[in-house]
């Protein structure tokens, strides 16, 4: 390279080079939440994978919040444990300065909170809540990865089809049922 | 020197009056023991240590001021800390001796501050074997094959100096080293003790409170030995 | 200054017109790296191997390195990916376990501790853009039964009867869950020596940066032990009785 172009003000300034690290990495996997007048059904595979590997056959996705909030989570596995964790934390101070538990609604709000306040370096992590409200009634709310959400009677994220569903009410033992056929089939068509 | 006195010198009294920390360097290692006067019958037993690691091959008994004590000891783990992080080896005997030795002197500097109100014997196993020193409040410290501070450190030095440390092997010198604990400590005058005892072995190079059996053990024959002498008497 | 570094059909990639052009930076770049790190739960406890090579690019650069190393009593880590990282991260666990054998309270750190640690650490590093260019395998012995679990340069952690990093998940991963997989409490010591020896032999004719010199390191309740190095025979016939693509039997 000639030194003087060093000084060569005129020369266009070439764009800084973008290192190539990627933060991020899928690790699949598919959850589902079925919510029934008072009752609610979250479900999710313990398949972690990365690439065409199979790290692991058992490594939980779906969390235990409180006694009536459970979250689920599929996309990049250390995010998804991060976010539980910071849930996990921020329910434990709100227990000790407010004595009592957060509400599932209220931990929905905060999920979504959480989420977008990390938009500008996102939880690669598609989130289902489920769990029952101050009522005794099913809840259960989605999420993109921004912290959008909203309240579904039935989702799934993940790998598995939704296409032409329609809404039914039906019972715990028909929830469950239906959500087994559905992992049975997700696992069946998942490499 | 001056008739009022420094604070050195009252720091130096502090360490006079506290209970008698000895350190024994001998063939095979180094012990350490420390009588410790309790304050208070409602102490939980072994709460309070006066013996404590400051890396896994080093010990530092104190005599003096207790809170003192444990700032000496505070900043002795982390020059040990400081030292692995830049030369990834343990820190040598000699060089904890010289840079704690450094920042108690520091202590008697500016008007403030105050010295520390405490004595330390420093024990280490390194390459070189076993390392004895201590470091007065003045911020001296000298090498030792044996040492003693507090109050019952001249009997203590006397009965150290009867012993052949040379030859001695750490779990006879443990023995030896209970026994001078016992033997300075006045039952009429001073309050109820502890007795504190740790070990450098050349072999583990780990410092460790000499563990409960022998411990027990030494203390027994410590005692047994005393209650002898008395019926000589 | 090369506007085409991923290159076209009229410009082909070409060598960085000079060296201050482009400002990555050296943690992003493994140097000196070593390859396969392979694990297993067997009957007594967890047993890991590792070749102790560490290349440098394609040069067989550091023949001695060893990339398993005891931390505490009963722990062992295993190391593929940039050896500096790994030094770096064995030298803050050595300062973790003199800080708890200071403290002497009685506690002292146990292979999950050491497994969230890491977790906690790569996951900050690479948060913060500075991610530690390491898979660790992290195996020990705690409460009665083997402890095994996997730490990714990302924060990925899983725990698994089996775990191989590097090239090793691809080649011997099938083969030790083969072998392990549902007779974790079953498997011999003697057993386990040979799995973990096959594949080390498989990857050693397979592996381009491998060597056939390992070293292996046990966790039982007896604690840890680090044996080798262990030389493996190169039997370049291997191909033929392992098949192909170095399948088992």
């Amino acid at each position: 390279m000639n030194p003087v172009a060093l000084y060569n003000h005129d020369a266009p300034i070439s764009a800084a080079q973008q290192h190539q690290f990627d933060p991020y990495e899928m690790n699949g996997g598919s959850s589902l939440v079925i919510k029934g007048a008072d009752y609610c059904l979250i479900a999710s595979d313990t398949r972690q994978s990365d690439g065409y590997k199979i790290n692991s056959r058992y490594v939980p996705k779906a969390f235990k919040l409180t006694e009536t909030a459970v979250l689920a989570t599929s996309g990049f596995s250390a995010d998804g444990l991060a976010l539980f964790k910071k849930l996990s934390q921020n329910l434990e101070w709100y227990k000790h300065a407010h004595d009592k538990v957060m509400s599932t609604p209220a931990i929905a709000q905060m999920l979504s909170n959480t989420l977008y306040y990390k938009r500008f370096f996102p939880y690669y992590t598609f989130c289902l809540l489920g769990g029952i409200d101050e009522q005794g009634r099913g809840v259960s709310y989605s999420y993109d990865p921004l912290g959008s959400y909203g309240a579904e009677p039935y989702k799934s994220v993940g790998h598995k089809n939704q296409q032409g569903v329609q809404r039914t009410d039906m019972s715990l033992d028909t929830a469950i049922s239906i959500a087994k056929d559905a992992f049975t089939s997700a696992s069946e068509r998942d490499i | 020197m001056s008739s009022i006195g420094t604070g050195v010198e009252y720091a130096a009294k502090a360490v006079d009056n506290s209970g008698t920390a000895i350190g024994l360097r001998v063939k095979d290692g180094i012990v350490l023991a420390v009588e410790k006067l309790l304050q208070s019958k409602l102490l939980v037993p072994i709460s309070n240590r006066l013996i404590q690691t400051v890396d896994t091959h080093i010990g530092v008994a104190t005599a003096g001021l207790l809170a003192d004590g444990r700032h000496i000891i505070n900043r002795a783990r982390d020059e040990a800390e400081s030292f692995r992080n830049n030369y990834r080896i343990q820190i040598p005997g000699k060089v904890i001796a010289d840079r704690v030795g450094q920042y108690v002197q520091a202590y008697t500097l500016y008007s403030s501050v105050r010295p520390f109100g405490s004595s330390a014997i420093i024990g280490a196993v390194d390459n070189e074997g076993p390392q004895l020193y201590m470091i007065e409040p003045s911020g001296v410290y000298w090498g030792y094959y044996g040492c003693a501070i507090g109050k019952g450190k001249q009997v203590a030095k006397t009965e150290i100096e009867k012993l052949n440390l040379s030859e001695l092997c750490v779990r006879d010198a443990v023995n030896a080293a209970a026994k001078i604990i016992y033997t300075v400590h006045d039952d009429s005058k001073d309050k109820a003790f502890e007795l504190e005892l740790s070990w450098i072995t050349n072999e583990t190079k780990r410092h460790e409170f000499v563990p409960r059996e022998i411990a027990e053990e030494a203390e027994r024959l410590a005692k047994d030995s005393l209650n002898e002498e008395m019926e000589d008497d | 200054m090369d506007h085409f570094s991923q290159g076209n059909i009229n410009y082909p990639p070409q060598p960085r017109s000079d060296a201050f052009s482009d400002p990555t930076t050296q943690t992003l770049n493994p140097i000196v790296v070593g390859s396969s790190v392979l694990a297993i739960k067997y009957k007594d406890g967890v047993m890991l191997a590792a070749d102790t090579l560490a290349s440098f690019g394609s040069l067989a650069r550091f023949r001695d390195c060893e990339r398993l190393y005891r931390v505490g009593d009963f722990t062992v880590l295993g190391a593929s990916g940039d050896i500096s990282d790994f030094q770096y991260t064995t030298h803050l666990l050595d300062t973790l376990v003199v800080e708890e054998y200071y403290t002497n309270d009685g506690h002292v750190l146990k292979p999950p501790n050491i497994y969230e640690y890491l977790s906690r650490l790569t996951y900050g590093k690479r948060n913060k853009f500075d991610p530690l260019l390491n898979s660790y395998v992290i195996g020990g012995f705690d409460g009665g039964e083997g402890f095994l679990g996997y730490v990714g340069h990302l924060g990925t952690s899983y725990q698994s009867s089996t775990i191989a990093t590097g090239i090793g998940a691809h080649i011997a991963q099938p083969i030790l869950r083969k072998v392990v997989e549902g007779r974790e409490n079953t498997i011999t010591e003697e057993e386990a020596i040979q799995v973990l020896e096959d594949c080390e032999k498989i990857l050693y004719c397979r592996d381009g940066r491998s060597l056939n010199y390992y070293q292996r390191a046990k966790i039982t309740a007896q604690g840890v032990e680090i044996s080798g190095p262990h030389k493996v025979e190169g039997d370049w016939q291997y191909g033929v009785k392992f098949g192909k693509y170095g399948n088992f039997k």
